[in-house]
């Protein structure tokens, strides 16, 4: 009995662990390639070349050489910060976002954890993140950090709002919280005869909804134009400015690993997630994989096409955009979705 | 030992360490934090207890919203920006009083209770029945708490809005 428990003890662990470094693998190249390519199309934008020297061919391993110099850096801690909560922030951080892809269904034949509350339970953890930035902004001691962090807790509590209204429009069409179920039904081409099934050609609400729910989600991944919280002019580094090394590489991996996992929901909500476009062609659980990552790093192009394109909004700015224009707006979308789906 | 089980005792482990913490610091932050360690240990004990759709609204109601307006209170009454910042206590002696008074009912109801156990009937699904009981049996508790909700933020909106009136200087924004 005591070595059967050991054995059902140890392949529970290993399953874990499977599970919990597919996605780590993902998270780690992606940042790598995702850290150069923005560092690239910020050239490309700006009308020159980028990083071209590191590794040969348009300086590639730009973003591991960045990486192996930030791993020989002093870990310096300020003498007055709260040392454990500055220590701790960093790693917080990565955890919320990450533990989130738990429930993304990265093809038909894939995903971490098929639990019933799905989406719910990705937003409930992501809301981790804005406590870890208040954590990594107070521990600090600096009033550029404070400054920066009472911000960016005001605008994704904020920006949760709307954020939630309109994955709430999705889950009102499609009837389940398990997005390997929301996948399932966008699944066929019968949209006017030749488009996919996906959410955003089912219904002209849902394309409302998803314009909304893009504009939450640069707001709560912090890019540009709501990138107050580390806006450079003004404070300095906002709650990353007194980190260095390898803590601050936790930061920036946390900040993509978001940017990846808002986009691939997104993808999953209203672009048919591991949905080939072709129908049955090119369809299957790898190609499915290729599909997802395609369509979420789409998302996450036009994140950093956004970037580099339009200057930042105000404080007052941003909190009027959120709460008298896009929250009433998905409010009243959610209401027009409802009735659609009603009446058709 | 099972697996479960030894998670169990971790996480009681994290949540009544961090509960002893956020009681005993003296740092009003520190504090907060700590209660937020211990607001995700109960968390993690409501999905012990398959009550998947719980935990999710713990996690997503007390830590990611009343904790973090509870860090935005403290840090804009002024006493929340330096690191350096003490909290003291008053009244030991009633409320030590009060709470190993609490404490020994407690413990006494715990130990003595004839406790209905059943065995766990496996991960079904929860948030289907949820709904169908929210907006079926038990509508009119539901609705109500939405009402009260709605006066209080109506409430606050109106409080707000008195202050900066008085204030004077802020017709804008």
């Amino acid at each position: 009995m005591g070595i059967f428990q050991m054995t059902a003890n140890s392949f529970a662990l290993t399953t874990i662990l499977v599970h919990a470094l597919f996605p780590l693998t993902i998270i780690l190249v992606y940042a790598l390639v995702a850290i150069w390519g923005e560092r690239k199309i910020a050239g490309f934008i700006q009308d020159r070349l980028g990083p071209m020297r590191v590794g040969g061919w348009h300086g590639w391993a730009q973003s591991i050489a960045d990486l192996l110099k930030l791993i020989q850096k002093e870990d310096i801690i300020p003498t007055d910060a709260s040392r454990f909560l500055f220590k701790f922030a960093p790693f917080m951080m990565f955890a919320a976002s990450y533990a989130a892809f738990a429930v993304i269904p990265f093809s038909s034949g894939y995903m971490g954890s098929s639990i019933n509350i799905g989406v719910f339970y990705l937003l409930a953890v992501t809301s981790l993140l804005t406590l870890s930035i208040i954590m990594a902004a107070w521990a600090s001691n600096n009033k550029w950090s404070l400054l920066g962090g009472m911000r960016s807790a005001a605008q994704m509590v904020s920006y949760e709002v709307p954020t939630i209204a309109t994955v709430l429009t999705v889950i009102v069409v499609s009837g389940s919280l398990n997005l390997m179920t929301v996948t399932e039904l966008q699944s066929g081409n019968d949209v006017l005869g030749f488009l996919p099934n996906w959410f955003i050609f089912q219904n002209p609400f849902l394309i409302v909804a998803f314009i909304i729910f893009f504009i939450s989600i640069l707001a709560e991944a912090h890019r540009v134009p709501f990138d107050l919280p580390e806006s450079e002019s003004e404070l300095v580094a906002g709650y990353q400015t007194e980190y260095s090394g390898m803590r601050w590489a936790m930061f920036m991996l946390a900040e993509y690993a978001d940017m990846l996992l808002l986009s691939l929901l997104g993808a999953t909500l209203f672009f048919g997630g591991w949905n080939s476009p072709f129908g049955d062609f090119m369809a299957g659980p790898v190609w499915g994989f290729f599909w997802f990552m395609l369509k979420g790093l789409l998302l996450v192009f036009v994140m950093m096409w956004i970037r580099w394109t339009l200057p930042r909004y105000r404080v007052d700015q941003l909190m009027h955009i959120c709460w008298s224009i896009l929250i009433p707006l998905s409010f009243i979308n959610l209401i027009l979705v409802a009735l659609w789906e009603l009446i058709f | 030992m099972e697996l479960t089980t030894i998670l169990f005792y971790l996480f009681s482990a994290v949540t009544l360490g961090a509960a002893a913490v956020m009681v005993f610091s003296r740092n009003i932050v520190h504090s907060a934090f700590a209660l937020m360690f211990s607001l995700i240990g109960v968390a993690a004990l409501y999905v012990l207890l398959h009550a998947d759709f719980m935990a999710a609204t713990q996690l997503l109601v007390y830590v990611g919203g009343i904790l973090v307006l509870i860090l935005f209170g403290v840090m804009l009454t002024n006493q929340g920006h330096n690191t350096g910042f003490r909290a003291g206590s008053v009244n030991l002696l009633p409320a030590t009083l009060l709470s190993v008074t609490a404490a020994a009912v407690l413990i006494y109801a715990f130990v003595t209770a004839d406790w209905a156990i059943t065995d766990a009937e496996g991960l079904t699904e929860t948030v289907h029945p949820l709904g169908m009981m929210l907006m079926g049996d038990y509508l009119l508790p539901f609705i109500s708490a939405g009402v009260l909700l709605l006066i209080a933020i109506i409430g606050a909106i109106l409080i707000s809005t008195k202050l900066s009136d008085r204030s004077e200087n802020s017709s804008e924004i």
